[in-house]
């Protein structure tokens, strides 16, 4: 029972407010506040900082972010093994409809296994979903100084207003792209 | 690095005002080991949540399922109390440091680099915590999405200097 519990879904009103809780738990911890991108930045820094400024820092100072991240690829192993959800997942029917449309029929509760894999990053419609969506990632979080838990979760709990720009810019950038762009990429 | 030109939200240690504070860094290192403890927690949250599921991501972008709305509402409803109750009450952490809270200023990046970052999340249907989350649940081809992303924030870093601010 308890078991079952831990590996079906979990509803919003659980997983809201323990990753909610993952603000305190940071600060209570050692005065550290939650918001992972900056770790693509602690790996430039770490690894191949040139001679730019904006890598140029004691990244040493931010290491514990490193074993957060780490911690996270963890928790993500332990979830997908120990906790595996082995029940069928639904979607919204207009969604799944307009997947099967794209030839996307398998629904899981990850990555689309047919748009994401290895031999797929060798096609234009991989290489834009992987290549060019995480460069985006990368690159925008870190222009808008935060991602969606340095700005829309940390920024905001503490109330910061810039905190809330980014964060309806990081939306109004997810319709455009999910409504507007999306569909030819899928049907390349 | 002078603290007007510290954009990010996220690197505290160049905000020069808290970076006094930071008594960890003279902590033994296993210290680290509690935010390792810290960052499982969050990567099984993020996993059974489905907040790492491309099709949730894709739901979310056409107001399909309210899911990912109770999810970031509610986090960001308990983040709010709880940095109100840490504020309030002048809470210190376990080892007894203050807890600090930096103000933070609007610039230009945060409009169009949230754009750009709204359309690798729907791309990818993750942000940078789930990159991880996948990793460790077996999507090895993520590897090379979080590779994409690092060289993403090395040319951003790269071009800082010539992007409107």
């Amino acid at each position: 029972m308890f078991m079952s519990i831990l590996t079906s879904p979990w509803p919003w009103y659980i997983a809201g407010p323990l990753i909610g809780l993952t603000v305190p738990l940071l600060l209570l911890l050692g005065n550290r506040h939650f918001g992972i991108s900056s770790n693509l930045r602690h790996i430039c820094a770490a690894c191949l900082p040139g001679k730019v400024p904006f890598f140029s820092y004691d990244w040493k100072k931010e290491s514990w972010n490193l074993f957060f991240a780490g911690g996270i690829i963890i928790g993500g192993g332990i979830a997908a093994t120990l906790l595996a959800y082995k029940g069928p997942s639904s979607i919204h029917p207009e969604l799944a409809a307009e997947m099967a449309g794209y030839g996307v029929t398998y629904v899981n509760t990850t990555l689309p296994a047919e748009l994401f894999n290895w031999p797929a990053l060798f096609t234009l419609k991989g290489f834009l979903l992987m290549v060019a969506g995480g460069f985006l990632v990368g690159f925008g979080t870190r222009y808008a100084g935060g991602c969606t838990s340095g700005h829309a979760i940390m920024g905001l709990a503490n109330l910061q207003w810039p905190s809330l720009v980014a964060t309806c810019c990081f939306m109004a950038g997810g319709f455009i792209m999910a409504n507007l762009i999306l569909p030819f990429i899928l049907h390349l | 690095m002078p603290l007007s030109s510290n954009t990010d939200f996220e690197v505290q240690s160049l905000d020069t005002s808290t970076d006094t504070n930071h008594t960890t860094k003279k902590a033994p290192w296993w210290r680290q080991l509690q935010y390792l403890a810290a960052g499982i927690f969050f990567g099984i949250v993020l996993i059974k949540s489905e907040v790492i599921s491309w099709f949730r991501i894709q739901e979310m972008f056409r107001l399909q399922s309210f899911h990912m709305y109770g999810v970031i509402g509610s986090a960001v409803i308990t983040g709010i109390i709880a940095v109100a109750i840490i504020k309030k009450t002048g809470a210190r952490t376990i080892y007894g440091d203050p807890i600090t809270f930096q103000p933070k200023s609007f610039n230009k990046g945060q409009i169009y680099g949230g754009l750009l970052f709204g359309f690798g999340w729907a791309l990818t249907g993750a942000c940078p915590g789930p990159l991880f989350a996948q990793i460790g649940a077996g999507f090895t081809v993520s590897m090379v999405t979080l590779a994409s992303a690092i060289l993403g924030t090395w040319v951003y870093g790269l071009l800082r200097d010539k992007l409107p601010k």
